[in-house]
């Protein structure tokens, strides 16, 4: 976490700082509820060309259409939520703030110090005094100057929108075309955020790409749009952390991530997810229902997703690959932990199209308290795919006897000379091993994350250094009080 | 000194009375052993002093150092300084011996009010035991006993046992299955041990270990009762004459 006091202080120093964004959280909230003028509230507040408005309202009037048909096919469940009753532009409702930590949940500081985050980030984490200045701003600006010279873009899309309109023009929705599903297309209509990749051919990117933790405001829905673009011969790590808790009522986080890899291109997406889950009752916590996918269009190119979700009341999330190109492929790791009232319903789709495609799936589920966990993937070999491979790796363990864990594996092969394997355990932990940890004098917590740690090491092992380390305090927090 | 005290323990495993009344006192600086035939309660007393939920002390004392152990959960003590070595130690799959075993030396550290060791330092520690113990020191990053022989997991708790260096400890049955080599690593550990402030107690078949290890008293345990007491030579008469004598008593 070293890293984000680095930033803070960096970020303190540049221009953007002054104004832009940062006035308009102060000052500009569009009224709540959804409707036509919302949305052009949001394009004209982002002062957008009229393509991209143009492109929203098509959206919003395809979700009119969706009436509230919502999926339903996730094993999750939630009381209906009423889409007029928030707000769609990114400005805080301007609620409450804190005045000293004093005030904060003495929980959250202890969850703070526990992460290693020191008391200027507790601060900004928990709404204090300056926090909302940094609320949007991402690492990268530091590094902007040095990517810049080297041809690589990295902005806020809406910025990517002005800027290099013919490459979002041409992306945007190509993945994830707005009528994609009830979610995406919500997103499509009113998304306010996120980041804009672009990696010029032949370059592999010097330094991993992140978009540390961005502290949302309460009572917002919040609707990021991440679109990256690796050109031929290309490489780049971009690394997603959500690690800040949020202590509200129910609030909806509905992204939508597009990467697009052309020939031999390569990129890998990590997660560290850690949105506020809930309390012990499963009062409050994120929605967080996001679409993920990652076209592999080129030849040879490769796309893997490493995902740690530990965080969210409600999980609803399948990161894919299209593997498209010849030779391409898809590889999906992830850890999935529910504690007390969580849900997930988590997993991936692998769509095999060109020929000699390949995909892994690695999926490690735990559950704990009285959560469900659920494993959903996808792996479809269409009619051209000769030579597909899929190896479908899925374990899940179980804390307790008052969780669950399903595991739904989908596998739809129409060429004969594709392969799938899968391998699916479900586990518990057992006596015997909490029983040697504690012999050997580590405490129930401690015996617990070691040995989940252990059970998620091939996941946590694909996961930058830095990530990893944070991940690993991650699961030993989010599962305590588990045990005994 | 009394360093472990054992009065008259009566405990249960599943509704079943296991330990009929054991009496045993180790005083610092001995070696005991305890021989018996199977089923007979020597893996249940062990798991009752180390605290092994599901093993219910229906009445009975144990006391280490004068403390009350049976107050205690399992975690408490071993950082107290009680060590089992398993009968059949458990496989973690994922975690690598060197961290689990820097793990657990610094729950106890952390204990002892020390600093907990850091890595480099761990490794040179961990490196000096292993050959120490003549024990090969890829085993520290292989995942802990997956996959490891029967001779490499009995001498991983030989090894554990001198990194931890506990007050007392247990070894049940630390000698079965190992080739004469690998009996030599684990009486050489334990005899490396054997200092004036520590006791053992080996639970054993073999008086083979017992050439090795040289017990100052030796027990007979036969229906969850501990039924004969001596010196060495009893495992030798043990040995030539089995356990009739005390089961048909
Ligand atoms: N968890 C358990 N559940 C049910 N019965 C048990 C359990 N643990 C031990 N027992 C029973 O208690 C008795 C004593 O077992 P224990 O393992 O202590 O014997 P032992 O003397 O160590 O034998 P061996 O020499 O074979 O290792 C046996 O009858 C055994 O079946
Ligand atoms: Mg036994």
């Amino acid at each position: 976490m070293a890293a984000i006091s680095q930033t803070t202080a960096a970020v303190r120093d540049v221009e953007q700082y002054k104004y832009g964004f940062v006035t308009d959280i102060e000052t500009e909230r569009a009224p709540k509820g959804l409707n036509e003028s919302i949305i052009r509230f949001i394009s004209a507040k982002k002062d957008e060309p009229e393509w991209m408005l143009e492109w929203r309202l098509k959206a919003y009037r395809y979700w009119l259409t969706l009436g509230d048909q919502e999926p339903t096919w996730a094993k999750v469940t939630y009381p209906r939520i009423d889409y007029q009753d928030s707000y769609y532009y990114a400005a805080p409702k301007q609620q409450a703030k804190y005045e000293s930590l004093d005030e904060v949940d003495p929980k959250l500081i202890e969850t703070y110090n526990k992460l290693g985050i020191p008391l200027k980030e507790q601060q900004m984490l928990a709404g204090v005094a300056v926090d909302a200045v940094f609320d949007s701003i991402s690492v990268a600006t530091t590094y902007k100057k040095k990517l810049q010279e080297l041809g690589v873009i990295f902005s806020p899309i809406s910025e990517a929108v002005k800027t290099h309109p013919e490459l979002v023009k041409k992306y945007l929705g190509s993945v994830v075309p707005y009528s994609d599903n009830f979610f995406a297309t919500l997103n499509s209509a009113v998304f306010t955020d996120g980041s804009f990749v672009y990696i010029p051919k032949g370059l592999r990117c010097p330094m991993e790409l992140s978009t540390y933790f961005r502290i949302n405001e309460k009572n917002t829905g919040q609707f990021e749009r991440t679109l990256i673009i690796a050109d031929e011969g290309s490489y780049v790590s971009y690394l997603e952390g959500c690690t800040a808790p949020q202590r509200d009522e129910n609030q909806l986080h509905a992204a939508v991530v597009e990467l697009v890899a052309l020939d031999d291109a390569e990129i890998k997406y990590s997660t560290v997810q850690n949105w506020y889950p809930g309390d012990e009752n499963g009062k409050g916590g994120i929605y967080n229902f996001v679409t993920k996918r990652a076209a592999c269009r080129g030849r040879n190119s490769k796309v893997m997703w490493t995902q740690v979700e530990t965080g969210s009341s409600i999980t609803w999330k399948y990161p894919s690959c299209i593997l498209q190109g010849e030779n391409s492929s898809g590889e999906f790791y992830s850890v999935a932990i529910t504690n007390n009232r969580q849900q997930a319903d988590t997993g991936t789709k692998m769509i095999h199209i060109g020929r000699n495609t390949k995909s892994r799936i690695v999926s490690k589920g735990i559950s704990a308290g009285r959560s469900s966990n659920t494993y959903r993937g996808l792996v479809r070999v269409q009619g051209k795919a000769d030579g597909a491979r899929n190896y479908t790796q899925c374990d899940s363990l179980l804390i307790g006897d008052r969780c669950s864990a399903n595991t739904v594996p989908y596998i739809e092969s129409r060429n004969p000379t594709a392969q799938t394997e899968h391998e699916a355990t479900t586990s518990k932990i057992s006596e015997e091993q909490l029983f040697y940890c504690l012999q050997r004098g580590m405490t129930q917590e401690e015996a617990v994350s070691l040995i989940v740690n252990g059970f998620c090491k091939e996941v946590l092992q694909t996961l930058p250094m830095e990530f990893a380390v944070e991940a690993q305090k991650l699961v030993a927090i989010s599962l305590e009080g588990s045990v005994g | 000194m009394a360093l472990l005290k054992i009065k008259n323990l009566h405990a249960n495993v599943a509704g079943k009375e296991i330990l009929k009344g054991i009496s045993l006192t180790i005083n610092a600086g001995e070696m005991h052993a305890i021989m018996g035939p199977n089923g007979t309660g020597k893996s249940t007393l062990s798991n009752v002093i180390a605290g092994r939920d599901g093993y219910e002390v229906t009445s009975g004392e144990v006391l280490l150092d004068d403390n009350n152990l049976l107050a205690m959960s399992a975690d408490e003590r071993a950082r107290a300084g009680v060590f089992l070595a398993f009968q059949y130690p458990v496989e973690i799959p994922g975690v690598s011996t060197s961290n689990f075993l820097k793990t657990a030396l610094n729950a106890k550290r952390r204990a002892a009010g020390l600093p907990e060791i850091d890595a480099m330092e761990f490794l040179k520690l961990v490196k000096a035991k292993t050959k120490a113990l003549g024990i090969p020191d890829d085993i520290i990053k292989r995942q802990l006993n997956v996959g490891f022989s029967g001779g490499e997991k009995k001498r991983a708790e030989v090894l554990q046992m001198t990194l931890l260096e506990p007050r007392i400890a247990i070894l049940d049955e630390t000698d079965s299955g190992l080739d004469i080599d690998a009996l030599k690593v684990v009486a050489d550990g334990v005899n490396n041990l054997r200092s004036a402030d520590r006791g053992f107690l080996v639970i054993t078949h073999y008086q083979r270990l017992l050439n090795y290890i040289v017990p100052d008293h030796v027990h007979v345990m036969s229906g969850g009762r501990i039924v004969a007491s001596g010196g060495k030579e009893l495992a030798l008469t043990l040995e030539a004459e089995g356990y009739a004598k005390y089961q048909a008593a």
